[in-house]
């Protein structure tokens, strides 16, 4: 038996604690440990941006991350956004803009998406380009997920 | 796609980090910002036994000026905040320049300044500023402190002159003269992919607008990233010409060894170290006339 790290962390506000190997992954961690399946696993070597999440307010890699890492720190994952009959503002445009398609990288370009907003409350198209340029879709295109973000900068901005 | 069984450490302080380097020895292994060592434990082609997480080290995570005129980064600065910096853009906008071309922002966010130079990937940015730059490195053991300049850090491919027992701490960029002006230029398959190639510059130039200074380095075409040594012969002394620049580029074949990959053949890479050189040092050089 290996030895397993204590790990107390916020996710979504809430706190869960756990005890995990030091090799595993946060990404596995939020998805089989805590059960928030949302967080999609791509390449897991920080190529595709599918499994991005929330961590102490910046968007970075859970598949570069070990969980015992997150010990003590603050997380939000795509559960975080709406629900299906509330949807948040970003989530509203990506479906009224078809801004997605197949859904598989749609968490990890909602996460990357949310705290950019939140500093960037009116982007340029170029900054979205730019903000959206570590994360992978192979459906849209991207062009319909840059209008959805535009879309949604309008709505939040204006107090929508 | 998972690694293998390691231990792991997450010291609080340098001092306790170091006391568990010495301990570990060979089977230790520093774990900065984890972007690129994380993703190589996933495939498994990283497999250290045990690993000495530096993140819980606040006191690794500054930027401060120098009492000469320059700046202090912490290892443990991640590259977001120095490409985000006022005081950094000011005094070295080939830093706030380059910053945009490493990986993605979500990277950015975790990855380190200092653990991107130490991981010493050939195809790396930052390692290949270091030496443009010629950073100095302040690299500490138990009881001990060295400090190392970035051409002398990096000896192959992924491999630097820290020891095992010993850690990267600190990087410290002297303050530039007037009339320096830089430029770092690359072509990628797309963005923040890995480079092709990449050619980066620091310029100065003296009070009769002669070259006085050039520091011209070649990254993802050799084992590690090249200084130039035929840019100052031909450049040093003489008024900067678009001739010059392409005296420079056809003297650099002779200087790089880039390889055939996935992301392109060896002759694709030396001709855009041709091409790139030239677009290299005319902006350079543009900009130190315009004061840097």
């Amino acid at each position: 038996m290996s030895k397993l790290f204590p790990v107390t962390v916020t996710v979504n506000g809430q706190k869960y604690s756990r005890e995990v190997e030091a090799r595993m992954l946060l990404s596995d961690f939020l998805r089989h440990e805590l059960g928030l399946m949302g967080t999609h696993v791509g390449c897991e070597h920080g190529i595709c941006g599918a499994c991005t999440i929330i961590f102490d307010g910046e968007a970075v890699r859970s598949c570069l991350m070990f969980a015992v890492q997150a010990n003590g720190h603050n997380i939000r994952t795509v559960e975080s956004l709406g629900t299906p009959d509330n949807l948040h503002p970003l989530q509203e445009s990506f479906t009224e803009k078809h801004a997605l398609q197949c859904g598989f990288c749609t968490p990890g370009f909602l996460m990357t998406l949310t705290p950019f907003l939140e500093q960037n409350p009116r982007p340029t198209e170029e900054q979205v380009r730019e903000a959206i340029d570590g994360n992978i879709c192979r459906c849209t295109g991207y062009e319909k997920i840059i209008e959805a973000t535009l879309d949604a900068s309008k709505k939040m901005s204006s107090g929508k | 796609m998972k690694p293998v069984r390691f231990d792991y450490f997450a010291p609080s302080s340098t001092e306790e980090a170091l006391d568990t380097l010495a301990e570990l020895g060979y089977n230790g292994k520093v774990l900065a910002g984890g972007q690129s060592l994380i993703a190589a434990m996933n495939f498994r082609m990283a497999r250290p036994a045990a690993l000495v997480d530096l993140n819980n080290i606040p006191e690794l995570a500054y930027i401060k000026p120098t009492a000469d005129g320059g700046l202090a980064i912490g290892t443990m600065t991640r590259v977001s905040q120095v490409e985000k910096n006022p005081e950094v853009a000011k005094r070295y906008p080939l830093l706030a320049e380059v910053s945009k071309f490493i990986a993605h922002p979500q990277i950015r966010a975790r990855g380190t300044f200092g653990g991107a130079i130490a991981h010493a990937d050939p195809a790396g940015q930052l390692p290949s500023i270091a030496v443009v730059m010629n950073m100095e490195l302040v690299i500490l053991g138990k009881g001990r402190e060295r400090r190392v300049l970035a051409p002398d850090l990096i000896v192959g491919p992924f491999m630097t002159v820290i020891e095992p027992d010993e850690m990267l701490a600190q990087v410290v960029l002297s303050p530039l003269p007037p009339k320096t002006g830089s430029k770092y230029i690359q072509v990628s398959r797309q963005k923040g992919g890995y480079a092709q190639a990449a050619v980066s510059s620091v310029v100065t130039l003296d009070d009769k607008g002669n070259c006085k200074n050039v520091r011209l380095v070649f990254m993802a075409v050799g084992e590690v990233p090249i200084l130039s040594q035929k840019a100052a012969e031909i450049l040093v002394g003489n008024p900067p010409s678009v001739e010059a620049y392409k005296e420079v580029a056809e003297a650099a074949m002779d200087e790089i060894d880039p390889a055939t990959d996935l992301h392109g053949t060896a002759d694709y890479r030396r001709n855009l170290v041709r091409v790139l050189t030239v677009r290299c040092l005319d902006e350079a050089f543009e900009r130190a006339k315009r004061g840097g």
